[in-house]
């Protein structure tokens, strides 16, 4: 099995796709000969040709558009939306068209659309490079927002994602991209989705996180578990539509929940997670809800980003809260 | 297009609109003035002074490429090849105008007061960069591709509607001419007349995708054509022909003539950021004959025919910009980070009361966060 990092599993998924599916179609700035900016499509161009794996005039609303209607017509696009902060000019496709063509159409027309893009900070990127707004699309029905914490996850997930029927936002967590190789196995089984991935049992904590923060939340409950507090973390993977049973089953056995994000915290997904929480596991709660998050302000330019995300200091404390009394 | 019919009587068919795009060159690349050069290029002082900006705004440039190298400063984009264009179009505006920036003119920038300091702050991850001293009115770095042009168009409304004499200015790539909010922005300013000119900075590179593959237009000029604005090309290494016709764009503009579209004809020397590898998907033989009409060269060949510019002045004008730059890059690194209050500061004119919470948490986990690199 090839050792590869988030990147190289997530370029393999896509040569999988293309090299089995036809109507598979990789497309968007930079994706062909350059290999796309992160190096995510590399060697796609060279393998599939122009016509499967396309650099597309700069236009990122064009690229969504561009998206509903070929899959409209029975192709599968992968596009790539070279950063999050270049997603919003989508947002017009996105929400009026891709995500409700299906139910506009009674079914007729449909979007299996993959829309992948660069999400958080922490590589100092320059402005608009460091955007996690997965709530803002995690909000519209329609469509699913999934994202991976490792190499494995994501070739996995990004298959599915490909094969889904709808259209899938696939966020892509820039500092995890190199971070560390993993095997993976290119068998072209894909991780399902709609479920959380338990990344690590434990009794007195549920902590709750997706993307990179995955890496900040296992450092965190090895402190807590030298401090003797055993922490349960949960990987939420697809982050649009919550697997609420795993949460509750979870948050049933510990009593505490830690909701982790780097997004901002107001009207954030773990908004979503606390709500779900509330209404269906309040009683199992043992101590009210903590959130850690990114602050309520603009991603701050890369010499304060270390501050605005949240540290694992920050995450450990917030368990204890919990603890406490 | 075969399937225009071509033929038939003027009652039939008949030609209904065209249009002509001209390229303007002032000098040719070995410094030779191929007609009349315009009054401003008589004096010397003048040519000086643009050459000097050109080669300041390259020594700056090397520089922070050197810097973003050692770790000193974050991805930047770099300005080797465009120095006339941002030059030239700084010495047509005057300081009351609006200018629009993408995020790569400094040369424009340095003509209009912004300091080194400030652009390495912003290229350094520090929003104190975007705080210019001078000039205030003008826009900060826009990386979003095309929106600047919108916010250009609405300055130049603003103008208009306060009957001021004044113009706004929009950098544009060739990339950013495929982004629909360009066309919007240029449809607005041709609809209301608004005194904007739209200069497009070709530099023939959108990172990896050249520009025969962003369009299959002739030029990027005539895109204006569509929204009624009258386009031209000016070969964008020539700061005469740059300053030239961007100062009759902007007189026409200011007196109510309307907008301009103009297509500065230039090259990228370098990769597109310091993230990027240009050897990727470029030809080197390529980039070797653009070094050929690179602008420096043709000014210098002018000044030096005049007798006003030789080896030893430019040396001597290139170590004076090295010892600003590097005052520059020790006021940069000696200027301490922001305190985590900055992030909460300038959020709002009236900041919501529960962000004090907020504010309160990430002061007290200042310096918790993985380490910078």
């Amino acid at each position: 099995m090839p050792k590869v990092t988030m990147v190289e599993a997530i370029a393999m998924a896509q040569a999988w796709e293309l090299a089995h599916d036809p109507s598979v179609v990789v497309l968007g700035e930079d994706v062909g000969k350059s290999g796309g900016v992160f190096r995510a499509t590399s060697g796609l161009f060279e393998k599939f040709g122009a016509d499967r794996v396309q650099d597309t005039p700069l236009a990122e609303n064009m690229i969504a558009g561009m998206c509903v209607g070929m899959a409209a017509q029975g192709m599968r696009p992968v596009a790539e939306i070279q950063f999050m902060g270049f997603l919003y000019p989508a947002v017009d496709q996105i929400v009026n068209h891709m995500s409700r063509l299906r139910h506009r159409t009674r079914g007729r027309l449909s979007c299996p659309v993959v829309i992948r893009t660069p999400h958080g900070g922490g590589i100092h990127a320059p402005e608009h490079h460091s955007e996690s707004v997965e709530s803002m699309i995690a909000h519209v029905p329609g469509i699913r927002v999934v994202c991976p914490s490792s190499p494995a996850r994501a070739y996995g997930l990004l298959l599915a994602s490909i094969r889904d029927p709808d259209p899938v936002l696939f966020l892509e967590p820039t500092r995890i991209y190199r971070l560390a190789k993993q095997e993976v196995a290119d068998d072209g089984v894909a991780a399902p989705l709609d479920v959380c991935y338990i990344l690590r049992e434990g009794e007195d904590v549920t902590i709750v996180t997706w993307g990179a923060m995955t890496i900040d939340v296992l450092q965190a409950a090895e402190q807590l578990a030298a401090q003797g507090v055993s922490a349960e973390v949960i990987d939420l993977a697809t982050v649009s539509p919550i697997d609420a049973e795993t949460i509750l089953d979870s948050v049933a056995k510990t009593g505490r929940l830690v909701i982790v994000h780097e997004a901002a915290r107001n009207c954030g997904v773990g908004a979503e997670i606390a709500a779900i929480v509330a209404e269906h596991g309040l009683y199992d709660l043992l101590a009210p809800i903590q959130r850690v998050t990114g602050f309520d302000t603009v991603v701050p330019l890369y010499r304060l980003e270390n501050d605005y995300i949240p540290s694992v200091a920050r995450i450990v404390d917030a368990a204890k809260v919990t603890l406490a009394g | 297009m075969q399937w225009v019919s071509g033929e038939g009587s003027g009652e039939r068919v008949r030609t209904v609109a065209e249009f002509r795009i001209e390229y303007l060159r002032q000098l040719s690349p070995q410094g030779r003035p191929l007609d009349e050069l315009p009054a401003f290029a008589a004096d010397n002082d003048e040519l000086l002074k643009m050459f000097a900006a050109m080669l300041r705004a390259r020594t700056f440039d090397a520089k922070a490429v050197n810097l973003q190298r050692t770790g000193k400063l974050g991805t930047y984009a770099p300005c080797l090849g465009q120095e006339a264009a941002h030059v030239g179009v700084g010495a047509a505006m005057r300081p009351e105008d609006c200018l629009a920036i993408v995020y790569r003119e400094i040369g424009t920038l340095f003509w209009r007061g912004v300091s080194m300091t400030e652009v390495l702050l912003y290229w350094g991850g520090d929003e104190r960069g975007n705080n210019f001293a001078v000039p205030r009115h003008d826009f900060p770095w826009c990386v979003p591709i095309a929106t600047q042009t919108l916010h250009a168009a609405g300055a130049a409304m603003a103008f208009k509607i306060r009957k001021e004499p004044r113009c706004a200015v929009a950098y544009i790539g060739d990339g950013g001419t495929s982004e629909g909010t360009f066309y919007e922005a240029m449809n607005l300013a041709g609809a209301r007349q608004l005194p904007i000119v739209f200069v497009i900075v070709n530099n023939k590179w959108a990172i990896s995708v050249p520009i025969e593959q962003q369009t299959a237009a002739q030029t990027l000029a005539q895109k204006g054509i569509a929204a009624g604005i009258p386009g031209m090309q000016v070969d964008g290494n020539d700061v005469i022909a740059v300053r030239d016709c961007m100062s009759r764009a902007l007189e026409n503009a200011r007196n109510g003539g309307g907008p301009a579209v103009i297509e500065m004809m230039s090259y990228r020397l370098s990769d597109h950021t310091t993230a990027d590898d240009a050897s990727r998907y470029r030809d080197e033989a390529e980039v070797a004959e653009a070094w050929k009409v690179e602008p420096l060269v043709r000014l210098r060949k002018l000044l030096e025919s005049r007798g006003v510019l030789d080896e030893a002045r430019e040396q001597a004008m290139k170590a004076q910009f090295t010892r600003e730059v590097d005052a520059a890059v020790q006021e940069y690194l000696s200027t301490p980070r922001q305190s985590t209050d900055a992030m909460f500061d300038h959020l709002y004119a009236n900041p919501p009361a529960y962000l004090e919470a907020q504010k309160e948490i990430a002061r007290r986990y200042a310096g918790t966060g993985r380490p910078s690199h």
